[in-house]
């Protein structure tokens, strides 16, 4: 295990990392699972500074720092910072690295936690750029996938709902490449995914089918993971209102399906997954979430060098 | 002042670039993409000119100026089969084809209003992306790609 290459380093993209860093990082969340209180970042300020409000990502990010014991400085909106004022990116960050070891960044504009990451002295952490990437969500992903399955290899991996903007989809398409995946590609054709994740899937040779139902493919599934389809996404609201109730995942679904199937969905969920479903022991998403704490324990320990 | 003399002003310069086989739909994109608005030497443009090639050529000559290979290769962006004259005393003494980098830096702007680099004072960067027929750039910042038809520049 090579901690050393995450020394120091930002995490801007999910490829910023690959297999061996995707391997290490799951073991070290390993580790803080099994014994999640570890005061080792004390003395260590992480600013969080979210120009958007996202107040899951937030407190996933603020509960894994304080369990670490690091102290947490930064904002939850842009309106309440020096950015109403009309400061630019460059000189909020350059300021905020002043007086934190570690920024994580939550921004609307795509591309800002990169142009971040080269104007900082101090490691920056994307917590999502706009619709561009947004990796840690990857990383607990691909840990919940480990964890549910004991590996990462050889599964069939079944994708549902918005797959043309959702970046979780392109995300774990590009993480989970290095482990022989199958993919079935559930979606309204409107929400098909895009052309360059079809290349590059055909470039890695890893077979992929789209449907535009998923009822009958579940059957060889290891992963459901599912995306909420949004309203806004549709030009004509009656091509919305004719496919929003063909891509729900009803309990009853599930009866045929293997015994390690696990439902995942990035949250949060709308009607995408009916509420009967969670009681189903094959529901797996709030857990997702749960994971999500360990994997920023591994991120940011990983990267100031405390473990 | 005769008529020859006038002629001669057109179509020579003495030392200098000529940039040849322009097509001529792309000139004024060859000289916003050069800055050639911001060059105090002798300019002279032609365009709609007969070619063989393209139906419709354009040519620009600028006396006294000789350009960075750099400079020369952002043309590529937007007329590929363009060709440099270097001239040195009325003669041609180097010809000079336009090679497509493998970056662009600072000249073309985002197509995608949401990237940051439409928002703050940031050299835009692309990797490009390029086969036989057409010419795509992909943002480093959100990724995203400007094809050949929504090229603008900075």
């Amino acid at each position: 295990m090579n901690k050393k290459v995450f020394y120091q380093k930002s995490l801007v993209s999910i490829l910023d990392y690959g297999k061996n860093e995707y391997l290490t990082l799951i073991d070290v969340a390993k580790e803080f699972e099994k014994n999640p209180i570890q005061k080792i970042l004390d003395g260590k300020v992480i600013a969080t500074l979210f120009f958007e409000p996202s107040t899951r990502t937030r407190l996933s990010f603020e509960s894994a720092v304080n369990k670490l014991g690091g102290k947490i400085i930064g904002f939850t909106d842009a309106g309440t910072s020096s950015v109403k004022k009309g400061e630019s990116l460059k000189d909020t960050i350059q300021t905020v690295a002043n007086y934190s070891d570690l920024i994580v960044i939550r921004h609307p504009l795509e591309g800002s936690a990169l142009y971040a990451s080269e104007v900082s002295k101090v490691p920056i952490v994307n917590a999502g750029d706009g619709a561009n990437q947004h990796p840690t969500q990857t990383l607990l992903d691909l840990y919940s996938i480990y964890k549910t399955q004991g590996s990462l290899d050889n599964l069939e991996i079944t994708l549902v709902g918005d797959l043309k903007y959702g970046r979780t989809i392109h995300s774990l398409i590009m993480a989970m490449s290095y482990f022989n995946p199958r993919f079935n590609l559930v979606s309204p054709p409107p929400l098909k995914l895009p052309d360059e994740y079809k290349i590059f899937m055909k470039e890695k040779n890893i077979p992929f089918a789209e449907y535009e139902n998923f009822c009958d493919i579940l059957k060889n599934t290891d992963i459901l993971y599912v995306t909420r389809i949004q309203k806004e996404r549709f030009s004509d609201p009656i091509e919305y209102e004719k496919v929003k109730n063909s891509y729900v995942l009803k309990n009853y679904m599930l009866e045929q399906t293997k015994d390690n199937l696990k439902v995942l969905h990035p949250l949060p969920r709308v009607n995408e997954i009916n509420t009967d479903v969670d009681s189903n022991p094959k529901a797996y998403y709030f857990q997702q979430a749960l994971n999500g704490v360990y994997v920023r324990q591994a991120i940011i320990s990983l990267i100031l060098g405390a473990i | 002042m005769k008529k020859e003399n006038k002629e001669l002003k057109v179509s020579a310069i003495k030392n200098g670039t000529v940039i040849d086989h322009i097509p001529a739909s792309k000139l004024f994109k060859v000289i916003e993409i050069l800055r050639l608005y911001k060059i105090d030497k002798q300019i002279t443009f032609g365009t709609n000119l007969e070619s063989k090639k393209f139906g419709k050529k354009a040519i620009i000559k600028i006396s006294d100026k000789y350009f960075e290979e750099e400079e020369i290769n952002r043309i590529a962006l937007i007329a590929p089969e363009a060709k440099l004259n270097i001239i040195k005393e009325y003669k041609v003494v180097e010809k000079k084809i336009v090679r497509l980098p493998n970056e662009i830096v600072g000249i073309v702007k985002c197509v995608n209003p949401k990237c940051i680099t439409n928002h703050e004072d940031i050299s835009t960067k692309f990797k490009v992306i390029s086969n036989k027929h057409n010419v795509s750039l992909k943002c480093k910042y959100c990724e995203k790609i400007t094809d050949e038809e929504n090229i603008t520049f900075v």
